[in-house]
């Protein structure tokens, strides 16, 4: 065996800039693509639901191509593909916003990660609009409210309930999915593992070190799910949250008034 | 137990209406003007030729069988349920379409949820938003669609609850209701739009016994009000008590109608007479 125990120590419990650099733009690029994805998830998912023709198509072509298509396809497409057939600089070296500066290609990075994933997240959110009783939708449009306002203040505050747990599991895959964007020489955390070894000759340690960082983020998101999915009551209908918080307060589900007993199921007659 | 027996608990006070500034005064004297309607869902014809009108602080009650077109018809009346022929005028304007050349457009949403303002339904089902809590349930339209602003709306609300027996159930959610209970504020919902009429859809089939009459309390109170109702029920009781005139369909045909008095005591048409035998 030939593992430098020292190098991959090094790499993964004292990292050097580049390594550090690496992970913020690993959790910063799949923060904003799953946000983006999501966006463009609820945009699709009403899109799939119009009255309009035009709109449906629209929305159903967007989900089969970028369903339908590897993403890592879709990443070199449209940062190495666009630019060129287009002719214009699409994604220069340095992009500048204000104080901020950012590169080109992780612009590129996160649009085409967004793009993809909200090709997904219109499926999820299209199945967690369909999880709300129908009565809901009469009872709003009954009250005079557009399909507009019954969207958005009946049913897909209701829909999050079933949206959340398949998101969970969306993000936890764009965190590891982001290692798509070191084809792109985007510096993210596999980027900086390759620039590494292909200084030293030796792969494994930075590969492994970089493992180390992944599963450091899936496990502390594992948490964080896990803390949403209690405060929303997923899974334990009639339970009641230990302490309400944003999630319940803003559903409103699984969450019992002060003086009332958690399982309306008990409850009975008055 | 009579179903008129009141439970304890579940007071209604007079002037449920005052909560919403008084009775209505909807613009015309016909309330709804249903003509030839008919309806189909596939092949299968549900309405057949139905005429019905009702006029202002009229109640009338359709009774019928399951399967008769009643819940069918109430449904067109805000247009939760598109119809093939005839026209259905609500408070002097076509419901859900608009008439070009003769022949029936559906007319845009926005301008059928304007009508459907106008329009309170009470469901068998209740249909509470469980997500807001009692409170909210009633405060939620007045505030997003009649633009009400929100202490108004809060006031309403809260004088609304108190009337229908439910002050203290403010803040609680639906879900910790019980069906009577959800029914009473799902009526106050309707209620805080100010509709110029009401339609109840089987609102006591969903309820356990002990809790028809806390319902039924509610709306024979609205009714003595001066509410205009429509009613599809199978409470035989509420319909001789409260209603004005009963409509007896069956198979999609309207058979039989006139008072209760009428209605009950001399029916003519032989399906209405076996149909009182079964349930009486």
């Amino acid at each position: 065996m030939n593992f430098d125990l020292g190098e991959f120590v090094r790499l993964a419990f004292q990292p050097t800039g580049a390594f550090v650099g690496g992970l913020a733009i690993t959790i910063y690029a799949a923060i904003i693509a799953q946000l983006l994805g999501v966006g463009l998830g609820i945009v699709a998912a009403l899109g799939g639901r119009s009255r309009n023709r035009l709109v449906r198509s629209i929305a159903g072509f967007y989900v089969w191509i970028f369903r339908g298509t590897p993403v890592l396809v879709q990443i070199l497409l449209l940062y190495s593909g666009l630019p060129v057939l287009l002719g214009i600089d699409l994604f220069p070296r340095l992009y500048e916003l204000g104080p901020i500066e950012i590169r080109g290609n992780v612009i590129a990075g996160i649009l085409a990660l967004g793009l993809n994933e909200g090709a997904y997240m219109s499926e999820i959110v299209r199945a967690g609009i369909l999880s709300v009783d129908p009565g809901q939708t009469e009872a709003a449009k009954s009250l005079g409210m557009t399909p507009r306002k019954t969207m958005s203040r009946i049913v897909l505050p209701q829909a999050l309930r079933v949206i959340i747990p398949p998101l969970g599991n969306e993000f936890n895959n764009m965190l590891k999915t982001t290692s798509l964007l070191s084809v792109i020489g985007v510096s993210e955390l596999l980027r900086v593992a390759i620039d590494r070894y292909s200084v030293t000759f030796r792969p494994f340690e930075p590969l492994l070190a970089a493992c180390v960082y992944y599963i450091l983020l899936t496990t502390i998101w594992g948490f964080v799910q896990a803390r949403i999915e209690r405060r929303l009551g997923v899974g334990q209908a009639g339970s009641t949250p230990s302490e309400p918080g944003f999630f319940s307060r803003f559903t409103g589900f699984g969450r019992g008034g002060p003086d009332v007993p958690a399982n309306p199921g008990l409850l009975g007659g008055h | 137990m009579s179903v008129f027996d009141r439970p304890p608990g579940a007071a209604v006070s007079h002037d449920i209406l005052e909560a919403i500034g008084g009775v209505p005064r909807p613009p015309t004297d016909v309330i709804i003007d249903a003509r030839n309607v008919d309806k189909w869902f596939g092949r299968l014809q549900v309405l057949r030729d139905v005429s019905l009108s009702v006029r202002r602080q009229e109640v009338v009650v359709i009774l019928g069988p399951s399967g008769s077109g009643k819940t069918t018809f109430i449904r067109c009346v805000n247009h939760l349920e598109k119809i093939q022929k005839g026209r259905i005028f609500v408070l002097g304007h076509l419901i859900g379409y608009r008439e070009v050349n003769g022949k029936l457009v559906e007319d845009k949403e926005a301008n059928i949820a304007r009508q459907r303002q106008e329009i309170g339904m009470v469901f068998q089902r209740f249909n509470l938003f469980p997500h807001k809590t009692a409170l909210e349930n009633i405060i939620e339209a007045p505030i997003q669609v009649r633009g009400m602003a929100r202490d108004e709306a809060v006031e309403m609300g809260r004088a609304l609850l108190s009337r229908v027996g439910l002050e203290a159930k403010e803040a609680v959610y639906p879900g910790q209701l019980s069906g009577g209970q959800q029914q009473r504020i799902a009526i106050a919902r309707a209620l805080a739009m100010k509709p110029a009429l009401m339609l109840f859809d089987e609102p006591t089939s969903a309820l356990d016994p002990e809790m028809i009459g806390e319902v039924l309390d509610v709306m024979k109170e609205l009714a003595r009000e001066g509410m205009t109702m429509i009613v599809v029920t199978h409470e035989m009781g509420f319909a001789r008590e409260v209603a004005d005139r009963v409509v007896m369909m069956d198979e999609g045909v309207v058979i039989e109608e006139g008072t209760p008095e009428h209605f009950f005591t001399n029916p003519t048409n032989e399906r209405t007479k076996s149909f009182l035998s079964k349930i009486l």
